[in-house]
């Protein structure tokens, strides 16, 4: 506070010499003088510099390089004054403290990291994985097995890592087919006249008006189950909540008087749609495309844990989940446990991927 | 400086915010509830129509396309090698293996308006009376499921929601977080292995205990089968409404009504309930009825995990057992379910809020 009043003292000498002719603004600052907080004063008596910049060209130079000079420790120090309570002078922080945006770009680039590494690790251990032992099973968890073993002597762990691998594949292939369709037709809902429109958002009230499970088992059953059916059914069943978000975003994008200027200037609405509304939804939309990840996997290995989705023999967390069910009452609780956990893992870190993302995509939270 | 602009708007704000309120509480027309919800129900009732019409003609496109050979699926695997080729033809033509799809379609939407479902391959009786069997426990499993979430939810937001920032909010916050991401079944999962094998508190599956006469099931077994399932659905349920209201909480603590009454010297728990209530229950009405979807799906899901005798379970036999009529039947069902609570979450939305019946009055098409 103390260097504060001294800096104030010297603002205010230099404001005095400027008001000469620009005494409102003086009769401002004096007002703030007493009660006012700091800040307050501060605005109020730059304004009679600005004002007088224009009056005294001459002395103009000089005065500018004081004034810059004394700009740069308010902004520094500005926090500082904010808070009032007289904080000690140049408070640091005690605990050295990442930037928010910095912290959030490394979650989000270990995450991606952590989840390609699965995926590739998973394909590696993949004819391991099913490699049985019986002279190991039914393992409770060991140091040599980490998760223990099944009545097969297969390893957990090993099994685990597999299956979440093609889960992360199935929903990688699911976002990306969902989110194409999403933004196709959210771009045509939004584009191609109240028509479309109302056929688009008919669709997406049909598609949430089953039960998502619903869904999934009759596409899946439509394709006679299976990997590929499956997939396609999760594919083919996530885009409307996108597809929502991108029609409303146009619709907004829309408005705006650049797309207006771009129609008035005789561009075709496919060429406005690419060139001008497209990057402007698109970190919405790659935002919306992580977050499909986790919903895509759940459902995946909810699909498979029902028995429409992959064979027995294939690593995937759905079939390791429905077959501990069996071995459940004989208090085999590993093979329920960890991969289950394994599962939720990989959902939260596509999760803590898209929402830090998000965070940092979005003007609104981006300096939180 | 932000203190001194609210204190500013500080006079004249609950004024705005109540003014249109005690318009509409002192509106001239007494009926004007009944008619809203007459004709919410008459514009439900057509799109139900519609609603029902589509979702008929995909769901039945979608099992018309399945390469299940129906005559291998009815006579089973056995029967089917020892048939002549005539006699499958014969089947083949029976069950309309050659007719187009809409032909079929016609047919099968002709005999469900006369009331009859087709017959279920996998439970040998009629679809309607499987799914007239099996929907008395999964509603009675949803039901206690979706009440349970959905006032734990209320809580737990408005917990969270009052002590923003603090430990119990944070605790609430990572909780919701977590059963977002955490899949029903392997809930239910977890709930077995240590509530029904560790502890044995409860039954390991089932609705009623086994070997024992349904004559001589009593209330309390129901209940006591009933409790581990519907407490996964419920805890998984809790996550959507808690994080939704705790958002509105937020909002409604900083609002200008709660800070006026809190100048007039009313608690903060006070304020919240004389003032707060009615706009937090709103949303979470609407997100309760409208996460009938959800939990539809957690039971399916439920329902095999405890080998609970429920719709749910009716529809994976069918679904793996190429039971189509049985699917397409039960798919219905679930449409119906689902568009029956957005509707009643409009109704209750009418009632509850009467800014919402005036809107509807005059931006009604």
């Amino acid at each position: 506070m103390a260097r504060d009043d001294v800096r104030e003292g010297t603002l205010r000498r230099e404001s005095r010499k400027n008001t000469a002719k620009a005494g409102r603004g003086v009769a401002k600052a004096d007002a703030g003088e007493g009660t006012a907080p700091a800040r307050w004063a501060r605005t109020a008596m730059l304004k009679p510099k600005a004002l007088a910049n224009d009056d005294f060209r001459e002395e103009a130079a000089p005065a500018r390089w004081a004034r810059t000079a004394m700009l740069k420790p308010m902004a520094l120090t500005n926090d500082d004054a904010g808070e009032g309570a007289a904080p000690p002078l140049l408070h640091r922080p005690k605990k050295l403290r990442l930037n928010n945006r910095v912290r959030t770009l490394a979650l989000f680039v270990c995450a991606t990291l952590a989840l390609a590494t699965l995926v590739v690790v998973g394909i590696y251990v993949g004819a391991e994985a099913s490699g049985s032992d019986f002279q190991q099973k039914n393992l409770a968890p060991v140091p040599q097995h980490l998760f223990g073993t099944d009545w097969m002597g297969r390893d957990m762990f090993l099994r685990t890592v597999a299956g979440m691998s093609t889960s992360v594949l199935v929903g990688l292939f699911a976002a990306g087919a969902s989110s194409v369709i999403a933004l196709v037709l959210g771009l045509v809902a939004a584009l191609g006249g109240r028509k479309a429109d109302a056929a688009v958002s008919w669709l997406i009230d049909l598609m949430m008006g089953l039960p998502h499970i619903i869904l999934l088992i009759l596409v899946s059953f439509a394709l006679g189950k299976g990997f590929w059916g499956v997939a396609i059914g999760v594919a083919l069943t996530h885009w409307p909540g996108l597809a929502r978000i991108v029609r409303a975003e146009v619709l907004q994008c829309r408005q705006a008087a650049y797309v207006t200027a771009a129609s008035r200037l005789g561009q075709g609405r496919l060429r406005i749609a690419l060139r001008h509304m497209v990057p402007q939804i698109l970190p919405q939309f790659l935002v919306g495309l992580i977050l499909l990840f986790p919903h895509a996997i759940l459902h995946e290995a909810a699909l498979t844990f029902l028995g429409f989705g992959l064979s027995p023999e294939q690593p995937a967390i759905g079939i390791i989940l429905s077959e501990s069910m069996n071995y459940l009452s004989a208090g085999m609780w590993w093979l329920a446990v960890f991969p289950g956990c394994a599962l939720i893992a990989t959902v939260l870190l596509f999760d803590g991927a898209g929402s830090g993302l998000r965070r940092l995509i979005s003007p609104r939270s981006t300096q939180e | 400086m932000t203190e001194d602009v609210q204190q500013e708007g500080l006079p004249d704000g609950p004024l705005q915010e109540e003014a249109p309120w005690q318009a509409v509480a002192g509106d001239p027309s007494p009926g004007s509830r009944r008619h809203f919800v007459v004709r919410l129900v008459l514009g439900g009732l057509a799109r139900f129509v519609c609603l029902m019409l589509a979702v008929s003609i995909v769901v039945f496109v979608l099992v018309g396309l399945s390469p299940i050979d129906p005559v291998q699926a009815n006579v089973g695997q056995a029967a089917f090698i020892n048939m002549s080729e005539e006699k499958r033809a014969d089947l083949a033509h029976y069950w309309g293996k050659d007719t187009p799809l809409w032909e079929r379609y016609i047919g099968w939407a002709g005999s469900v308006l006369a009331g009859d479902m087709g017959m279920s391959l996998r439970y040998n009786a009629p679809v309607a009376s499987v799914i007239g069997a099996y929907a008395g426990n999964s509603l009675l499993l949803m039901a206690l499921a979706w009440v349970a979430s959905g006032i734990l939810g209320f809580l737990l937001g408005i917990a969270a929601g009052m002590n923003q920032g603090r430990l119990a909010d944070r605790l609430i916050k990572g909780y919701c977080f977590m059963l977002a991401s955490t899949p029903a079944f392997w809930l239910g999962l977890v709930f077995l292995a240590v509530f029904a094998v560790w502890l044995g508190w409860f039954p390991f599956g089932f609705s009623v205990p086994i070997g024992v006469a349904s004559s001589q099931v009593t209330f309390a077994d129901t209940l006591h089968h009933l409790f581990l399932p519907a407490m996964t659905l419920s805890v998984v349920g809790v996550a959507n409404i808690a994080l939704h209201t705790r958002e509105k909480t937020i909002d409604v603590m900083q609002s200008e009504y709660i800070r006026f009454a809190l100048a007039r010297g009313e608690g903060r728990l006070g304020a919240l309930f004389h003032h707060g209530l009615r706009n937090l229950a709103l949303p979470a009405i609407t997100l309760q009825f409208a996460a009938i979807s959800e939990i539809f799906g957690g039971s399916v899901l439920v329902e095999q995990v405890f080998s609970y005798p429920g719709l749910g379970k009716a529809a994976v036999t069918a679904g793996l057992g190429g039971d189509a009529t049985l699917l397409v039947g039960i798919a219905l069902f679930s449409a119906a379910l689902v568009f029956g609570g957005n509707l009643l979450a409009d109704i209750i939305y009418g009632i509850i809020d009467p800014r919402m019946r005036k809107r509807g009055a005059h931006g009604q098409g």
